[in-house]
């Protein structure tokens, strides 16, 4: 019989080894998914894992799509490692694309390129009040912040409906549902010409410093995690949690906001119904499978990248659903989870009869679970 | 006045959704398990008793195949979060999140299936009082069933042996590990019980109440339904009470666009997700009053002998 067993102290090793093995598990189970909708288990692997790197173009697209998720689970991480379960990042990212596209239509022909750092700045500020009401919420009334900040996206999504349904409807734009293009001087500067890669994905990489920096290195960020794993300790040691609880949801949802005004000065240039493009849900996979970790992020948040791409390619050669994203996401996180617990147990096998009592009382170690037999 | 009969009609029909959900979520967080993975579950559910229906035709297979999809993507999470002990939070995210991918993609080849008229439910005599009737009578039978699941779940809380384990559970898995009883098991059993709830709610979702299949159409019930359970302070009546007033609210943005009110769609869309905010804000304002009436060991694993 198979038995969990405590290890006496987590894996280090297990810890770095579980997203690995959630992968490899993941990838079985879509080997088994392809085989069983009749499609070659290859092509299915190389559509998701070889053509997202194949080409210089490629890489440039996976970079761009790995932008918001890089920025928006680097906040996240602050959250989860504080023990704040903010998992409305997707109505902050929509908040911070409206906050940007406000900004954008100020500009007119004289504005200088300068005007881009407004318009993030703009982004910014809107994820950020977004996230305060849900910290002003759970501070004053004690309101669970998952589900404030989940219903939260819903009004932020019909918020955007109706700007782009209403008064911010582009009047020479046939009716369509959507803002003017914004002018060029409130996009950020493309890298190469050919490319749509902009400048946004050196902002992510400086956030990952910034992050490691904040998290691993200041007293502020070692405060937020001592609040996290240990409350009482931290309350002890006189770490305000209600501060630990603001500087999480408005540095994740300033980040989130951060994430939607790169896209509306990057890849999209206007406001449409399609902003909420899921990477707010997607960021908390990437926050947990790079183990809340700003460098591991920067790995999960490609990986995660290449199964957005690897379903649209999947969509267009293989003829199948790309909603096949949102369940190899899904599945990830799920055997991640799962993986996760060999971190403080080990796998045993036991005899089906349990141990006497007498024996296992001998056995002194903190971690002996023998006592139970109770195994599976 | 044949309007509000009609409004009040939605409303009940709207309350079921609810009233399933929030009542299979009550006897998983009475066992002390909170599954954040009730929009997941409900969506799988609702694309699974839509493929039932279109199928076969029949309804209560319809029904039994959510209820199924309910209780086997629960038995999932259940596995992970009881006998594996990982964090019922993230663990939850990660079902709805699967939960609303994976409907996606077994729901594309549903999106232009269409289910044949059903006959319309009356209850004889009853049916034909005026007013009364239109708004009460001439309900789906799920509508009744509901509220007999709420009637036997306070029973079988309140005035049955089995449930005060359930509940001694919630309140303290240690000294019920300590009496004998097989604490996993039974939060195990609790935790599949409500997922075939939440499918109820999914499939009824799919084939009574839109009834029809779109992606991602379970457009936050599952979320509101988890919210419902601490409004309702973990009691079966006034959960399916709260479900009703939700439903009321949820049908009041098409009673408001019918009657003509100038405001525009996306405002009264909203109103069922500040309705939620708000009335959390106003039930959780006094910290004592939830902590008194919340099970006790709600959200935190039970590992014996770890």
């Amino acid at each position: 019989m198979l038995k969990l067993e405590a290890r006496p102290e987590a894996s280090k090793m297990m810890s770095v080894m579980s997203p690995v093995l959630a992968l490899a598990i993941t990838v079985v189970i879509g080997t088994a998914l392809f085989v069983m909708l009749g499609k070659d288990p290859f092509r299915g692997l190389y559509v998701f894992f070889v053509e997202p790197v194949k080409s210089l173009y490629a890489l440039t697209e996976l970079a761009m799509k790995a932008t918001p998720l890089i920025l928006i689970a680097l906040g996240l991480a602050v959250c989860f490692r504080s023990n704040v379960w903010n998992i409305g990042a997707e109505g902050q990212y929509v908040i911070g694309a409206v906050f940007a596209s406000g900004a954008a239509m100020t500009a007119d022909k004289g504005t200088g390129h300068w005007f881009v750092i407004v318009v993030l700045l703009a982004a910014v500020a809107g994820g950020m009040l977004w996230a305060a009401i849900v910290a002003l919420l759970r501070d004053r009334f004690n309101a669970n912040e998952i589900l404030v900040s989940l219903m939260l996206v819903y009004v932020a999504d019909q918020v955007l409906g109706y700007l782009v349904y209403g008064p911010w409807k582009d009047p020479a734009g046939y009716n369509f549902p959507q803002t003017i293009t914004f002018l060029k001087s409130t996009q950020m500067p493309k890298l190469f010409s050919g490319f749509r890669l902009n400048g946004g994905v050196f902002v992510a990489l400086l956030a990952v410093a910034a992050f490691w920096v904040l998290l691993f290195r200041t007293y502020a960020g070692f405060q937020l995690q001592v609040g996290g794993l240990a409350p009482a300790a931290a309350r002890y040691a006189g770490f305000s949690s209600r501060k630990a609880l603001w500087t999480a949801l408005l540095l994740s949802g300033g980040m989130a906001g951060l994430a939607g005004g790169l896209e509306i000065a990057g890849p999209l240039g206007q406001l449409t119904p399609y902003v909420p493009a899921g990477y707010g849900f997607a960021a908390i996979i990437v926050a947990f499978v790079g183990r809340l970790h700003p460098v591991g992020i920067v790995f999960s948040a490609i990986l995660m990248s290449m199964f957005y791409i690897g379903g649209e390619l999947a969509q267009s050669r293989l003829g199948l659903p790309k909603s096949l994203t949102g369940v190899f996401q899904g599945l990830l996180l799920f055997t991640l989870l799962a993986c996760d617990t060999l971190i403080h147990y080990r796998i045993r096998w036991q005899a089906a009869r349990p141990l006497p009592k007498s024996t296992s009382a001998t056995i002194t170690s903190k971690a002996s679970t023998a006592t139970t037999g109770k195994g599976a | 006045m044949e309007s509000f009969a009609l409004l009040l009609a939605a409303t009940l029909s709207a309350g079921t959704v609810l009233a399933f959900a929030a009542l299979g979520l009550l006897i998983n967080e009475r066992a002390g398990i909170v599954n954040l993975g009730a929009e997941g579950m409900m969506l799988v559910a609702a694309i699974a008793g839509y493929a039932t229906a279109v199928h076969t035709g029949n309804d209560w297979l319809a029904f039994a195949g959510g209820a199924a999809a309910g209780a086997l993507l629960a038995a999932a999470f259940g596995v992970l979060v009881i006998w594996l002990n990982t964090n019922q939070y993230a663990t939850g995210l990660a079902l709805s999140l699967f939960g609303s991918g994976f409907a996606a993609f077994v729901g594309i080849r549903y999106t232009q299936e269409k289910l044949t008229e059903r006959p319309n439910f009356h209850i004889p005599g009853l049916a034909e009082i005026p007013f009364i009737g239109p708004a009460f009578f001439r309900q789906h039978p799920m509508v009744y069933i509901a509220i007999g699941l709420t009637i036997a779940l306070a029973w079988f809380l309140y005035r049955s042996r089995a449930g005060l384990v359930l509940r001694s559970i919630g309140e303290s898995p240690e000294s019920a590990h300590a009496l004998g009883y097989p604490v996993r098991r039974i939060r195990m059993l609790a935790v599949v019980v409500g997922g075939a709830c939440c499918g109820l709610s999914g499939a009824y979702i799919s084939v009574v109440y839109t009834p029809l299949w779109v992606e991602g159409m379970v457009a936050g019930k599952g979320w509101i339904a988890l919210a419902l359970t601490t409004f309702a302070t973990w009691r079966p009546a006034r959960v399916l009470l709260g479900a009703y007033l939700f439903g009321g609210v949820t049908m009041l943005q098409f009673f408001l666009q019918g009657e003509g009110v100038q405001i525009p769609s996306q405002f009264l869309t909203m109103m069922p997700y500040l309705a939620t905010i708000i009335v959390l804000v106003l039930i959780s304002r006094n910290a004592t009053f939830i902590r008194i009436n919340m099970p006790a060991s709600i959200g935190k694993p039970f590992f014996p002998g770890s």
